[in-house]
């Protein structure tokens, strides 16, 4: 299971972001993963909790968005949904000169954080 | 105050970031990486046994280093080749990042090698998300694992640049059906190319070698279609307007 490994990479990442930005507290995650990416989501949610622990993602809520995988055939144009397991060989004409659309995204897409409050605002205070 | 910070960050990106820098500094100085993944038991040591072994013999100079959870066999199998060969202990790690290999090869790996074999952890799921710097990235199966294994585990054979089908010499005992197993790495990998091999009768001796050699030269490597996902993807339906995030201007 490298899910683990993923969330420890996941809380490392931002922890180091957090602390640049001196927030004292995270509050959620959001992730996407793709259908291909080769990742279980609730296994990730699992390790997620374990590897906020005793960080400043403490108690994060994780939000994952799935993301379907699509293919398109250059040839053709058509394009499918690839299903599980996928597809990737055209289903109208049978071609494999074919695009990934989407499908394989592993990435943090924003973090919901509280900021300590500065003796003088800055330009990211709003 | 609470606010919201688009991060935008692969959760991989430290992973490919050393794994691109290995690439780099190991090109080089003229070496390229072959990635091995299987199953456990797929082959890959008894392959690799034959593989090193005709390298040595056409006077190719060769290293390999092989990750288990325990124990040193496959490193000492592998070193009756005469090749050096490293055993990393992966202390209870699924799978090799890119970070953990520096270390292992600073200071053993020769100048001269030219190609550099890595014997992943036994296990098709966890290795096929990390990129070890490799040219070329080899997923194995045997005859006896069933011809379904590709939609099985579509991560680690969609991104292969070339399957490997193992134990050829006892095909007929297990009634491997190989035109099946072609159509389903085919379906999942389209135009990946496979050769079917025997460690135990030499069907396919050099195949790897031959291979890794000429992507090592620069030969064009295939590219599967799971590598190269369209670089604007289609804006995913975003937000849930009962959680937490909200994105802000
Ligand atoms: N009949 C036959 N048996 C083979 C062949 N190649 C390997 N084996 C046997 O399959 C078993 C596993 O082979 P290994 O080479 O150790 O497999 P591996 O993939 O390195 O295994 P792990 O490192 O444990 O994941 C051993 O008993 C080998 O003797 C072959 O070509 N034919
Ligand atoms: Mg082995
Ligand atoms: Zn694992
Ligand atoms: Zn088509």
């Amino acid at each position: 299971m490298h899910e683990m490994s993923l969330a420890l990479a996941v809380v490392d990442q931002i922890d180091g972001a957090a602390r640049f930005e001196r927030a004292t507290a995270v509050s959620s995650v959001r992730l996407q993963v793709g259908e291909l990416a080769g990742v279980v989501p609730d296994a990730l949610a699992f390790s997620f909790e374990l590897a906020c622990a005793e960080t400043v993602l403490e108690g994060a809520e994780l939000i994952i968005e799935q993301v379907a995988a699509r293919a398109r055939c250059r040839p053709c144009t058509r394009t499918w949904e690839t299903g599980m397991p996928p597809r990737l060989t055209c289903p109208g004409c049978g071609g494999a000169d074919t695009e990934l659309l989407s499908g394989r995204e592993l990435q943090i897409v924003s973090v919901s954080w509280h900021d300590a409050p500065r003796p003088q605002p800055t330009h990211q205070e709003r | 105050m609470c606010r919201v910070v688009d991060l935008q960050q692969a959760v991989l990106a430290k992973n490919d970031a050393c794994a691109r820098l290995l690439r780099e500094d190991l090109a080089a100085r003229g070496t390229a990486v072959v990635n091995l993944l299987s199953s456990p038991g797929s082959g890959k040591t008894a392959l690799l046994e034959r593989e090193l072994t005709l390298a040595r013999r056409r006077g190719i100079p060769v290293a390999a280093l092989t990750a288990d959870l325990a124990t040193e066999n496959d490193a000492t199998r592998l070193a009756r080749s005469g090749a050096p060969v490293k055993q990393v202990l992966t202390d209870g790690l699924c799978h090799l990042e890119a970070g953990m290999l520096g270390g292992h090869l600073d200071g053993w790996l020769p100048q001269e090698t030219r190609l550099l074999f890595i014997e992943n952890v036994g296990n098709l799921v966890c290795p096929a998300s990390y990129d070890l710097g490799e040219t070329l990235r080899v997923v194995l199966a045997s005859v006896t694992e069933g011809e379904d294994k590709p939609l099985k585990y579509p991560t680690a054979f969609g991104l292969a640049h070339l399957v490997v089908v193992t134990k050829t010499d006892i095909a007929a005992a297990v009634g491997f059906d190989e035109a099946a197993f072609r159509a389903h790495v085919e379906q999942i990998n389209p135009g990946v190319e496979i050769v079917c091999t025997s460690a135990r009768r030499g069907e396919g001796d050099g195949a790897l070698l031959d291979r890794a050699l000429a992507a090592l030269d620069g030969a064009p490597v295939h590219v599967p279609v799971m590598t190269q996902q369209h670089s604007h993807p289609e804006p995913a339906s975003v937000l849930d307007p009962n959680s937490l995030v909200q994105s802000q201007s």
